[in-house]
């Protein structure tokens, strides 16, 4: 295409600025796009619009930016429902069932990743294809099992739900011991150390990223689970829900008042804070995880 | 060593597949006989303790003075005696032998005035609960034979049978993987294996909106669940194809858009020249931490009537009227196409970070040797560049495809179904998986979802055998050890 050497570098050299320039254009316009409905909930979160009678009008407007701003719909997401419950129902079945998932994947994953045993590769294989039945499934099967034993439904119940099938979900962790050297291990052995001592002194130590990355996932999970939390906690306990739940069935509910939306919004703003805050802080080691993951399969 | 594997992956005739698989079966069955032969020489060789241990457990523990792990496989076999026979009840249901029976019959007693109806329901738990225990208790049975049979071997060769103490220290190395394993595994079997195989026998009964445990018995009625589907006449025959077109469709394209544009991304933000990368990646790493009910919700009242999207739309020309995008659409392509769209805003964030990080990864030798033979830019990246992502993403499509197949959020919270079919409640946007929740948990057709359960299951199994057999994790899984 090109015949002499001086325009083809020359031109290459401009192409390549345009190139730029256009990607530029493409990553700003799609920047707006992703934060387009965030920055949406942000605002509707501080609306504060009155109708001719003054009261606070909550649904959902036509106009993007809000007309004036303020912080009644979080008093009233404050005052009239059981926003605070929700909050520390949540915080509550995540603090445990993320101590207890973690305990349990690290485990597993490290046994499966270095320690020599008959059945391992039998475990192994049978783990995976318990691992393809839809969590979907056993959901529903602990949903009619509930309410067949009468068994009332509580929050114990969830973190046992979120927890106790936890050890199936081993996989990246088991990358991430993988790559540990063997031999390190063997010294430590040569050393005259138990397993045990192993694991926790010389293991673990050097483990804080997937240790991170598992913990981060697991607590981060019940904020954001919707469909386990709303099966086994049920419609009618709003005192049980938590947030997703909450948040939820208020504009979703039964008794529908649709005037609720920018309350719904407030609620979301801070489930979200939090949350993405954590998130961000920990991005390396989430990302880290998500690749090793992937290449992994 | 790589000869040999690659000749093992090529598929074998036919004939030469039957063979295999009946050689297989006849293992199995001459492993049963060898078992059952080294049992029998066991049972011959052991001392008089070890004999004894075959019918009271830990008696052979006990003669060799191992008191505490002696008492402990008695107690287990005493408990487990006491709770088969005793039959304790729960809810007037009994577990134990009774529930084995019941297991069966699923209940006889219809009820009347005065006698409550069984319920069958209970009855089929708790007898999969005591094959359980059952299944527990021949492993202790059989690792009680064990340990007094090893203390045989040790004392024949002169040396002293283990303290409690050094059983229990031998849990924190020698056995650490039994310490390690103990808690998942109860919590698996409770949680995972116990449900789902519950659900599975569901799907063999007739637990339906007509039946309700307690008021109703319930009874075995075999594979009439999964005929209904291929030749009954109700909703279920007349939706289950077209909602399973629509979750393969729907997989099918939601995987493909989602990983082709968040390769491109990916290119996009690591391309030469592009500065503040952590920057536009923070931006798109957002919408991962934003929990998806949030997003989801947000998107669906932004699209709605009254909503922003719609007047900007409708500002700008390109409609006349507002329009409804999603489960009221009046065309169900339109709330497809709608929910694909936000599919791309949920998913390319991942795509684009996974494939960062392989990015970075591309072995630079490679470009290099390229280099050095006089590639262009181009040419390197298409052929060195391209293939590489491709066969190091190759498992995650797979992963990817089976999670859109099971993506119930996505559906559930934009449209939850609808737009409806008339006279059906599988609506034209609905997965297998957002219909078998609405056929369980609002219908009460409990069987006939369970039996879409199990079809999601056969697809996502089959879909991740091929080709986790294939994966190069698999087929390597021993490379590191």
């Amino acid at each position: 295409m090109m015949t002499t050497s001086t325009p083809k570098f020359k031109s290459y050299k401009a192409s390549e600025r345009t190139g730029t320039i256009i990607s530029y254009i493409i990553l700003i316009l799609m920047s707006l796009i992703w934060l387009y409905p965030i920055l949406w909930i942000i605002l509707n979160a501080f609306r504060t619009e009155f109708n001719d009678q003054g009261q606070l009008i909550g649904v959902v407007v036509s106009h993007y930016f809000p007309k004036q701003l303020g912080l009644d719909n979080f008093i009233k997401l404050f005052t009239e429902t059981r926003f605070l419950t929700w909050f520390l129902n949540t915080l509550f079945v995540s603090s445990i069932s993320f101590v207890l998932s973690t305990l349990l994947v690290l485990c597993v994953a490290y046994v499966m990743s270095k320690l020599k045993f008959k059945l391992r590769k039998k475990i192994l294989n049978i783990a995976i294809i318990l691992g393809l039945f839809p969590g979907f499934m056993s959901m529903i099967a602990i949903y009619y099992i509930l309410k067949a034993l009468g068994l009332t439904q509580t929050l114990f119940a969830l973190i046992l739900v979120y927890s106790a099938g936890s050890g199936l979900g081993f996989y990246v962790a088991k990358g991430f011991f993988d790559i540990i050297p063997n031999s390190l291990i063997e010294s430590a052995r040569l050393d005259g150390a138990t397993n045990a001592r192993i694991f926790t002194s010389i293991v673990l130590p050097i483990s804080k990223p997937i240790i991170i990355y598992t913990a981060l996932l697991s607590f981060t999970g019940p904020w954001m689970d919707f469909i386990f939390a709303r099966v086994i906690l049920g419609e009618t306990n709003s005192h049980l829900h938590t947030v997703a739940v909450g948040l939820y069935y208020m504009i979703y509910g039964q008794r529908v008042d649709s005037n609720v939306f920018t309350m719904f919004a407030a609620g979301c703003l801070l489930v979200a804070v939090p949350i993405v805050t954590l998130f961000l802080a920990m991005q390396k080691y989430y990302i880290e995880g998500v690749t090793a993951g992937a290449v992994k399969g | 060593m790589q000869k040999a594997k690659k000749e093992r992956i090529r598929p074998l005739p036919l004939n030469e597949q039957w063979k295999q698989i009946g050689s297989k079966i006849a293992k199995g069955f001459s492993r049963i006989g060898k078992s059952f032969q080294r049992f029998i020489a066991r049972f011959k060789d052991g001392s008089v303790g070890t004999k004894i241990s075959h019918f009271i457990c830990g008696f052979g523990n006990l003669s060799k003075k191992q008191y505490a792990k002696g008492i402990l496989f008695l107690g287990l076999q005493v408990i487990f005696l006491l709770f088969m026979i005793s039959s304790p009840e729960v809810n007037s249901t009994p577990f134990g032998w009774k529930s084995l029976g019941n297991m069966i019959t699923l209940g006889t007693e219809a009820g009347d005035l005065f006698n409550p109806t069984d319920n069958s329901m209970l009855m089929l738990l708790f007898g999969v609960v005591t094959v359980g225990v059952i299944a527990v208790f021949v492993l202790v049975y059989f690792s009680n034979i064990k340990s007094s049979y090893e203390g045989d071997l040790l004392i024949r060769k002169g040396k002293r049978v283990p303290t409690f103490k050094e059983d229990i220290a031998s849990l924190f190395d020698s056995r650490f993987h039994v310490l390690m394993l103990t808690p998942a595994m109860l919590g698996v079997l409770l949680f995972t294996v116990l449900p789902t195989l519950f659900m599975i026998l569901i799907a063999f009964t007739n637990f339906d909106a007509e039946h309700v445990p307690g008021q109703h018995l319930i009874d075995w009625v075999g594979f009439a669940n999964f005929a209904a589907i291929f030749q009954g006449t109700g909703e279920i025959s007349a939706r289950f194809l077209p909602v399973l077109t629509w979750t393969l469709t729907w997989a099918f394209f939601a995987t493909f858009t989602n990983y082709i544009s968040g390769i491109l991304l990916a290119l996009l933000i690591n391309r030469k020249g592009i500065k503040f990368k952590k920057l536009w990646r923070t931006v798109f790493i957002l919408t991962i931490a934003l929990p998806q009910f949030i997003s989801l919700l947000a998107m669906r009242n932004l699209l709605s009537l009254h909503g922003p999207i719609n007047s900007a739309l409708v500002q700008l020309g390109l409609l006349s009227s507002p329009i409804e995008f999603l489960g009221q659409a009046t065309n169900a392509m339109t709330a497809r196409i709608t929910i694909l769209v936000i599919n791309l805003w949920i998913g390319i964030p991942y795509t684009m970070l996974m494939t960062s990080g392989i990015l970075m990864n591309v072995p630079t030798d490679l470009y290099e040797a390229a280099m050095i033979d006089g590639a262009t830019k181009r040419q390197a990246f298409t052929n060195i560049t391209v293939p590489y992502i491709l066969f190091v993403t190759a498992p995650y499509l797979i992963t990817s495809f089976i999670g859109n197949i099971t993506s119930f959020n996505i559906i559930f919270l934009l449209t939850g179904g609808d737009p409806v079919v008339p006279g059906f409640k599988a609506g034209q946007t609905d997965l297998l998986v957002t219909w078998l929740y609405s056929l369980t948990i609002e219908e009460s057709e409990v069987n006939i979802g369970s039996v879409i359960a199990i079809f999601t299951f056969l697809i996502t199994a089959t879909a991740t055998l091929i080709s986790y057999r294939r994966s190069k994790s698999y087929k390597e899984e021993d490379a590191f050890q």
